[in-house]
């Protein structure tokens, strides 16, 4: 088994993808220029020379024509992998994603399939608040769309491996502090990890447990993943057994995986780097109580990004983005309940 | 003067026209006397652009519309039937129910769900075309939209792209001189909104009567040979008017009687006909038992669209989702 980064794993599954089926190809600005980066953050490096300029396909600054391009692909039996550079680009294309991508199937009474990957680097990277989003929750409202959001090596090969060959629009938000790619960012995480050489998916709707204990829940996505299993180290010291989940994926979203572990603490804490108010963390939050309430020995808590849009400022975009200790000091209290 | 095709051509085109402006017309009455639930963006005056541009398309080129799709739809071939039913939202609707009058097509054929976001249909039909050139057919995509669209930032995105990558697409304005209730003049500094944009891109473009259909399906052979030859995107502006009202409750108050005279007078069928008579392409008698037959069709369509049933309600909460075992 190798070990790689997560930029390689899902190099890797978009590289055996398009060699197991020719009509998988990639799109995006900058996706593969010789001599660039291979996207903003080298995913595509070197595909352009593997597989031909025409499967590797640079594009104009033009976010609406490549997401409706990548509609109109999808429907005449291409799997287009469109890389977005940057997530907050998403709202430049909105109404292909929602009106057009999400609505077809349906409006066609399920006679039209669009298969596409719209790629969404997030997460705040000190470059200030227009590339720095966390916007998941915006897609999980969208009856139609996938929403997906690997944290670790291994399931960025196996999930973006279902989301080419799922029949649906599957948007991928990949953090930029865990690619691991030869791009430094202040602040990164490196979560190499052992990737199988061989082909493997991982369903969509399956929540992974990181780590497994019984006074409280935390439910993560990405890099607050990370935060929520350092939290877990500290608390543990004073005695706190925490368990943390890694959601994978958010539409589906796996609720029978948070039912089963907080039916076993009664306690429920949830961490995302999306803003706080209509964040997904608040649609997870109002289905266990409304399904679950009489499990919870306390209040469901939530660990946000602050409402404002990211500041530049090191020390200032370090403070509104969940930290450990913020996650620390609310399992803490939950824990005194 | 247009040359002219032979008979069978020219009363195939014109039985289509015939076939749309009743349908749209019986679809108008079906809403006056509330018998008919939805919305109406009705194409009557324009339909010498949807058969002179759609006619010698072959089965698997696909077609992208609009809000206003009807036309464009029957003359691809969507089942008369199918369109009916799915006007009234009952469960063999070409979208069974879900789509409604400003979604309906039939993949099956090339006809892509309508698309009822101005310009929202652009970069999907240079995507489909793209997907052509990727598996090297020679299959074209005509891509119908207004003049109001030319304004949309998703036109002057498609358009460079469309021809960057000589895409075997062809763009088909249908100047009908108003975006909704506003006069394209009044909104765009440019006589041909469409076609006057082109050389910005380099992409070849044609103004054309679209009232005369021999006109539109001349410039259509021209655009779609230069597409399957692989020599890229056309744009073609068909300045054409429509008889009636931008939807439902549009008594047109914005238009001038004199400019409506002067259009009605061009009307397509009539000309047409008027046309086929003098040529001898065709008899009164030919003529008339061929109109008779469409009238009949659509009088069958409605009768069938009515007694049809409505989707059970269990069938809203399907196909949000692919379901390859449902198709």
């Amino acid at each position: 088994m190798a070990v790689m980064s997560i930029a390689e794993a899902l190099r890797q599954a978009i590289r055996e993808e398009m060699q197991r089926d020719e009509t998988v190809f990639c799109l995006g600005q900058d996706v593969d220029i010789p001599g660039g980066m291979g996207g903003a953050f080298t995913v595509t490096k070197g595909l352009g020379a593997e597989f031909g300029y025409e499967r590797v396909l640079n594009t104009p600054i033009s976010e609406i024509m490549m997401a409706g391009v990548s509609v109109g692909a999808a429907i005449a039996g291409m799997r287009p992998i469109c890389d977005l550079q940057y997530g907050d680009f998403l709202f430049c294309m909105m109404d292909q994603l929602v009106n057009q991508a999400a609505k077809m199937c349906y409006m066609s009474g399920g006679t039209v399939k669009v298969p596409m990957v719209m790629r969404a680097p997030c997460g705040a990277t000190t470059r200030g608040a227009q590339h720095a989003q966390s916007l998941e929750s915006y897609f999980v409202h969208v009856p139609g769309l996938k929403v997906i959001c690997p944290s670790n090596a291994y399931d960025a090969k196996g999930l973006m491996k279902t989301a080419i060959r799922d029949d649906n629009p599957v948007i991928v938000f990949e953090h930029k502090l865990l690619y691991g790619s030869s791009r430094k960012e202040a602040g990164a995480l490196n979560p190499v990890g052992e990737v199988p050489e061989e082909d493997y998916t991982i369903p969509f709707g399956k929540a992974a447990i990181r780590r497994e204990g019984k006074d409280v829940t935390i439910v993560a996505n990405l890099l607050m993943v990370y935060r929520a299993l350092e939290a877990a180290q500290i608390l543990e010291k004073e005695g706190v057994s925490v368990e943390v989940i890694d959601a994978r994926t958010l539409l589906p979203f796996d609720y029978d995986t948070v039912l089963e572990s907080v039916s076993k603490t009664g306690k429920l804490c949830i961490v995302h780097e999306d803003t706080y108010t209509g964040g997904w963390g608040a649609q997870v939050g109002s289905y266990i109580a409304e399904n679950a309430i009489y499990l919870l020995d306390a209040p469901i808590k939530r660990v946000a990004t602050y409402d404002t849009p990211i500041p530049f400022s090191p020390p200032l975009e370090k403070f509104v983005i969940p930290s450990t200790d913020r996650i620390v000091e609310a399992v803490r209290e939950l824990a005194r309940m | 003067m247009s040359s002219f095709p032979p008979k069978e051509k020219a009363l195939g085109m014109y039985e289509r026209m015939y076939l749309i402006r009743k349908y749209e017309e019986r679809i108008y009455y079906l809403f006056l006397e509330g018998i008919m639930p939805g919305t109406i963006h009705q194409c009557t005056g324009q339909e010498a652009c949807a058969v002179g541009m759609l006619y010698d398309l072959r089965k698997d080129d696909y077609m992208a519309s609009t809000h206003r799709p009807a036309g464009h739809d029957l003359a691809k071939g969507v089942s008369l039937k199918s369109m009916m039913s799915e006007m009234f939202g009952k469960a063999d609707g070409c979208c069974k129910g879900k789509g409604g009058a400003m979604h309906t097509g039939d993949i099956s054929i090339g006809v892509l769900p309508a698309n009822a976001i101005v310009g929202g249909n652009l970069p999907i039909a240079a995507g489909v075309a793209l997907a052509f050139k990727m598996k090297k057919k020679d299959n074209v995509v005509v891509c119908f939209f207004g003049d109001g669209a030319t304004n949309e930032g998703s036109f002057h995105e498609t358009m460079n792209a469309a021809a960057i990558w000589k895409l075997p697409v062809i763009f088909v304005c249908e100047n009908n001189q108003y975006s909704a209730t506003t006069a394209i003049s009044m909104v765009c500094n440019m006589e041909n909104p469409a076609a006057d944009r082109a050389p910005s891109y380099r992409i070849p473009a044609e103004v054309v009567d679209g009232n005369d259909v021999l006109a539109v399906n001349e410039a259509a052979t021209r655009a779609i040979e230069r597409a399957r030859k692989g020599e890229g995107p056309t744009i073609l502006e068909l300045k054409t008017y429509r008889h009636v009202g931008h939807s439902r409750n549009d008594a047109c108050g914005y238009r001038l009687k004199e400019e409506e005279a002067e259009w009605f007078a061009r009307d397509p069928i009539p000309n047409f006909r008027k046309l086929l008579l003098e040529r001898g392409i065709a008899t009164e008698e030919e003529l008339s038992a061929m109109e008779s037959r469409i009238e009949k069709e659509i009088d069958e369509a409605v009768e069938h669209a009515m007694a049809a049933p409505y989707p059970e309600l269990e069938s809203a909460l399907r196909d949000v989702y692919w379901q390859e075992v449902l198709n």
